[in-house]
């Protein structure tokens, strides 16, 4: 369908120029949305081009996190000297997404925007009720090998695709976004929606709302984190389930521990019963093991996917020991 | 038994001829050819899987600007022959797959055409479809042939006798999935139609295979049909016969007289449109004495085909021929699906053939604990045990043997699961590989000298990406005595004499046979000195030991597999092939096919999987995000050899084709690494994570 193009100069002449639409898509790297042009999953009468808005910096914040544009390129950011030597974990998580092809255009809101990659959703000759609310979930019953584990809905059961967004919700990330009311600060970890009966909403924001900047805050001193991505094959594939672990352990008892899980969700899933077990307990393989039980507790997994219970709870089990080792 | 050509070029590695063309982007390929004021085609799909069609609205698509014609089963023009249900493109308002096309645009531009064939509304009245296949289906057939004109049943002694008097029996039922070829370039085809002649140019295996059967389909003079096609973007079978675009490509230029159009499949539309390879339910039963010798061997294959068009994958063929059993029994059965036409991918037959049987010998190997190398040397036959005629030669143990001395199986212990390395279990596997020696009469080469010592030759043939270009010419100058220098080759053109086309790794030896014939006619009619002008015309000559010799090329592949003891992650960390592949005409562009061959097996072990949601009756992961292809990081090394063979019987090169045979064993030396690594015994493909957690 024919559509209306804008370029934006400046974050607030895009929210305005894209303010009253329905309608409406900012477009970045344009790896995600241009696909879904051509596929016809979506046809918006206007898109914004925010690529060029100055929003493309890695900046250091005095309290010593750090702050990433919105339109910081995913391979600027994986590979910004900072992000490397302080957040390894979301320089892998980034780097273990997409191909380099892709990761040179792609984008940290573009990112964290992207939509499900579930083969149901990305047909459009079949029923879908994120693409066509009310249609009916064709993934349940059929093919859901990436399918969800947690949070899913009896109308929706996409993950979402995003490794970035993982390690974000481990670091605790807070996203900031410009939108008609103004400026305000959303928790990554509430960005994302469960899908409920709105499965069509992926996350809380508006249509017009433009993401700006991330802002990570800083790790204590002795923290250890790592990204542990595990797909179908060595590059380019979507994580069936992924983890982003956080640990400080101080004379072997746990002071702070975060853990997000991919390819389990809608959302990027912080595993916060999971944490809840591990804070102030002794490090061991005991405990990993309880507390990812914990967690995997509500775990409701459909015909196809059964397999990302031991393999989530065993990846999670892993990335702990490992982070651990040698901790005392 | 001929006298080969004394290799002065044959052997050697000169640089591919194309690929200069081809880094710098300027090899024009189907869809760039130059063409006036081209306009674009877009087809329209089904989206059920069985119906009729009763109504296509092509009201708003046609008020699109820019749409020049909208082609419907309601106005398409009658077509000369529908005999080929494949090819039948708008003739019957019958839906028998999902994907079959039902309507196409022609317009201006390639986006208003995908524009409007999206306003095309079409409504099917459903019925119920079935796509499911299965063993256990009480509708199975045997078909008259199988795809080759193989028998579709043999039997030889008694199995059951033979069974029942072996102490190490199997009896398991192994899978492969289906499998979409998926070549880079998509299927393409530039069409125009030139006073009543029609031009295509079209990404095809074979100029002439392509007019002949768009010819006949459209009720032409073969004569009137051009195709070109100098290269292509990969094929792997998908192009190896004509497949439905094309017919509408030239209706589509037929109805917007004067005007070119161009036509190129989505990735999406490949899945259902251009073939596939069936998946196959595999039982194989087999029996041995202690010594691992043995004395029974059955494999009885099932797989699908199409209601509309019959293709029957000779699944069982390779265990006909490949080890001595005095009791033996091979079957085919089909299930006729709502399904798309399935067809040619790399090595049907013998690619899926030879995992059920190939891990099959691994598990008797195993457990007559014979060492899965000495198992398959033991089970070497004297002559063909199908047809008791001599190999004109036969070297697989030869590569067992050398395959084994480079991979360092020697010192390997063959207890699963009692190697581990830093989190990920090792294991190591090996598997055999066979392919026929084919060849496809109806070939013809032309030869004309140019000036001293300098010639052009000429014929249909094709390159894929496979190096006809460059091997062809090799050819061509030992068989004329000339540097390769002196040759000018020109293949890809139906103005070129007649060619087969590039399938079952028959290329080289049925084009070169020709070529050969034609220097020696040439050689023959005007001596060791022709002057420029002289030219010669010859057709593939008889090969008279064909009817005397089981004709075949082996191999031996092995694979080292990891499989990470948390996550059951599965990994290749090395595959090594050896080949007997009679004399290699080129070695570098040889290696290419081997270790591409081998890659691609790599990538059926572990990766492809075309998933069919039976409630849609279609490919569900019809991209490349969702399906997988090995990529560069899952294959770290990969190595292909062959052993020196002299096999004086093939054809006058000595060769018997490189195309395929380094896809067939791979799936199963991976899938046997992959039971030695975690004592896991994966029989259905892929082999993924969740099989070992």
């Amino acid at each position: 369908m024919p559509f209306d193009y804008r370029r934006a100069p400046d974050p607030e002449s895009a929210v305005a120029a894209a303010t009253g639409w329905s309608g409406v898509a900012f477009l970045a790297g344009g790896t995600n949305l241009v696909d879904h042009l051509k596929l016809g999953l979506v046809a918006p009468d206007v898109l914004v081009d925010i690529s060029r808005l100055p929003l493309d910096a890695v900046d250091e914040l005095p309290d010593g996190g750090l702050r990433v544009g919105a339109t910081v390129r995913n391979t600027d950011l994986a590979a910004h000297p900072v992000v490397r030597r302080d957040y390894p974990v979301l320089a892998r998580a980034v780097l273990s997404g997409a191909s380099g092809q892709i990761r040179n255009l792609a984008t940290t809101g573009g990112n964290l925007l992207q939509r499900t990659r579930c083969v149901y959703f990305q047909d459009i000759t079949t029923p879908c009720n994120k693409r066509e609310p009310g249609t009916g979930c064709s993934a349940i019953g059929g093919y859901t090998r990436h399918h969800a584990i947690l949070g899913a809905s009896a109308h929706c059961v996409a993950t979402h695709p995003s490794d970035m967004a993982v390690a974000m919700a481990a670091l605790d990330a807070q996203v900031a976004v410009l939108g008609e009311g103004g400026r305000r600060v959303v928790p990554l970890v509430e960005l994302h929606r469960l899908p409920g009966d709105e499965p069509h909403r992926d996350t809380v924001l508006s249509p017009a709302d433009l993401i700006t900047w991330v802002d990570l805050p800083p790790l204590p001193p002795g923290t250890r984190s790592l990204y542990r991505k595990v797909r179908d094959r060595a590059s380019f594939a979507f994580a069936l389930v992924s983890v982003a672990a956080v640990l400080r352990v101080e004379r072997g008892v746990v002071r702070d521990v975060r853990i997000a899980l991919g390819g389990v969700a809608h959302k990027p899933w912080r595993a916060r019963r999971a944490e809840d077990v591990l804070r102030g307990e002794r490090t061991g393989e005991e405990v990993f093991r309880r507390a990812i039980d914990a967690e995997l507790a509500g775990a409701a997994p459909l015909a196809g996917n059964g397999f990302k219970v031991p393999l989530t709870r065993n990846l999670v089990v892993s990335a702990l020991r490992e982070l651990s080792r040698g901790e005392r | 038994m001929t006298d080969l050509l004394r290799p002065r070029v044959l052997g050697r590695s000169p640089r591919r001829v194309d690929g200069p063309a081809k880094v710098t982007g300027t090899a024009r390929y189907a869809g760039d050819q130059h063409v006036v004021d081209p306009a674009h085609l877009h087809l329209v799909q089904a989206e059920v899987a069985r119906g009729v069609l009763t109504e296509v609205e092509v009201g708003a698509a046609r008020a699109l600007d820019g749409v020049l014609a909208v082609l419907t089963p309601d106005n398409a023009p009658r077509l000369a022959s529908a005999r080929d249900a494949e090819l039948a493109a708008l003739q019957s308002h019958d839906v028998a797959f999902r994907g079959q096309v039902v309507a196409a645009v022609v317009a201006r531009t390639r986006e208003i055409a995908r524009e409007a064939a999206a306003l095309v509304r079409v409504r099917i009245d459903p019925r119920p479809h079935d796509v499911h296949l299965s063993a256990d289906r009480d509708d199975l057939y045997a078909p008259e042939k199988v795809n080759g004109g193989a028998d579709t049943d043999t039997s030889r002694g008694d199995l059951g006798t033979g069974l029942a008097h072996s102490p190490f029996t199997l009896d398991q039922t192994y899978t492969t999935a289906w499998y979409n070829n998926n070549p880079m370039e998509p299927h393409t085809t530039t069409a125009l139609w030139l006073d009543g002649d029609l031009v295509l140019y079209d990404s095809t295996q074979g100029v002439h295979t392509t007019r002949q059967a768009t010819a006949k389909v459209l009720g032409l003079d073969p004569r009137r049909v051009h195709v070109i096609s100098p290269h292509v973007g990969g094929g792997f079978g998908a192009k190896g016969t004509a497949h439905v675009h094309a017919i509408v490509a030239a209706m589509a230029a037929r109805a917007v007289p004067g005007t070119p159009v161009k036509l190129a499949l989505t990735r999406q539309q490949m899945f259902s449109l251009v073939g596939y390879r069936t998946p196959t339910v595999q039982r194989v039963r087999m029996g041995c004495d202690a010594d691992g010798r043995l004395a029974a061997v059955a494999l009885d294959a099932v797989s699908q085909t199409s209601r509309v068009k019959e293709f029957a994958e000779q699944t069982a063929r390779p265990t006909r021929m490949m080890y001595a059993a005095p009791n033996r029994r091979t079957t085919h059965r089909l299930a006729a699906l709502d399904v798309p036409v399935p067809s040619w991918m790399r090595a049907p037959g013998e690619c899926p053939g030879m995992f059920g049987p190939e891990v099959a010998v691994d598990e008797l190997a195993a457990a007559c604990g014979v060492d899965p190398v000495e198992f398959r040397v033991r089970n070497e036959p004297d002559v063909d045990p199908e047809t008791g005629k001599p190999f004109s030669s036969r070297n697989l143990v030869a590569c067992l043997r050398e395959g084994a001395r480079r991979f360092g199986w020697e010192h390997r212990d063959p207890t699963p699961r009692a190697r581990e390395e830093a989190g990920w279990l090792v294991g190591t596997g090996v598997a055999a590989s066979t392919y026929p020696v084919s060849r496809t009469p109806g070939s013809v080469a032309a030869i004309r000298c140019t000036g001293p010592g300098r010639y052009l030759v000429r014929i249909g043939a094709a390159d894929l990406g496979t190096g006809t270009w460059t091997s062809l010419a090799q050819v061509a100058a030992d068989a004329l005595g000339v540097d390769f220098g002196d040759v000018e080759l020109r293949i890809g053109d139906t103005a070129l004499p007649e060619a087969s086309v590039a399938g079952g790794s028959s290329g080289i030896t049925s084009w070169g046979s020709t070529v050969v014939a034609a220097a020696e006619a040439l050689r023959e009619r005007f001596g060791d000195d022709p002057a420029a002008g002289d030219e010669v015309r010859a057709g593939m000559p008889d090969n008279p030991a064909a009817g005397r010799y089981a004709m075949h090329a082996f191999g031996a592949q092995f694979a080292e597999v990891r499989v990470h003891v948390d996550t059951g992650e599965v990994r290749v960390a090395r595959l090594l092939g050896v080949f007997a592949v009679g004399r290699v005409v080129n070695p570098r562009l040889a290696r290419s096919q081997l270790v591409g061959g081998m890659t691609m097996g790599l990538s059926m072990a572990l990766h492809e999987h075309s998933v069919v949601d039976e409630r849609f009756g279609h490919v569900v992961n019809h991209d490349f995000a969702e399906y997988h292809i090995a990529t560069n990081a899952d294959v770290p090394r990969v190595e292909a050899h062959w052993v020196e063979e002299h096999d004086p019987h093939t054809n006058p090169m000595g060769t018997k084709g490189v195309g395929e045979i380094g896809i067939v064993g791979t799936a199963a030396a991976i899938a046997n690494a992959a039971h030695h690594a975690t004592g896991v015994r994966v029989r259905d493909l892929p082999i993924t994570l969740d099989h070992f957690l």
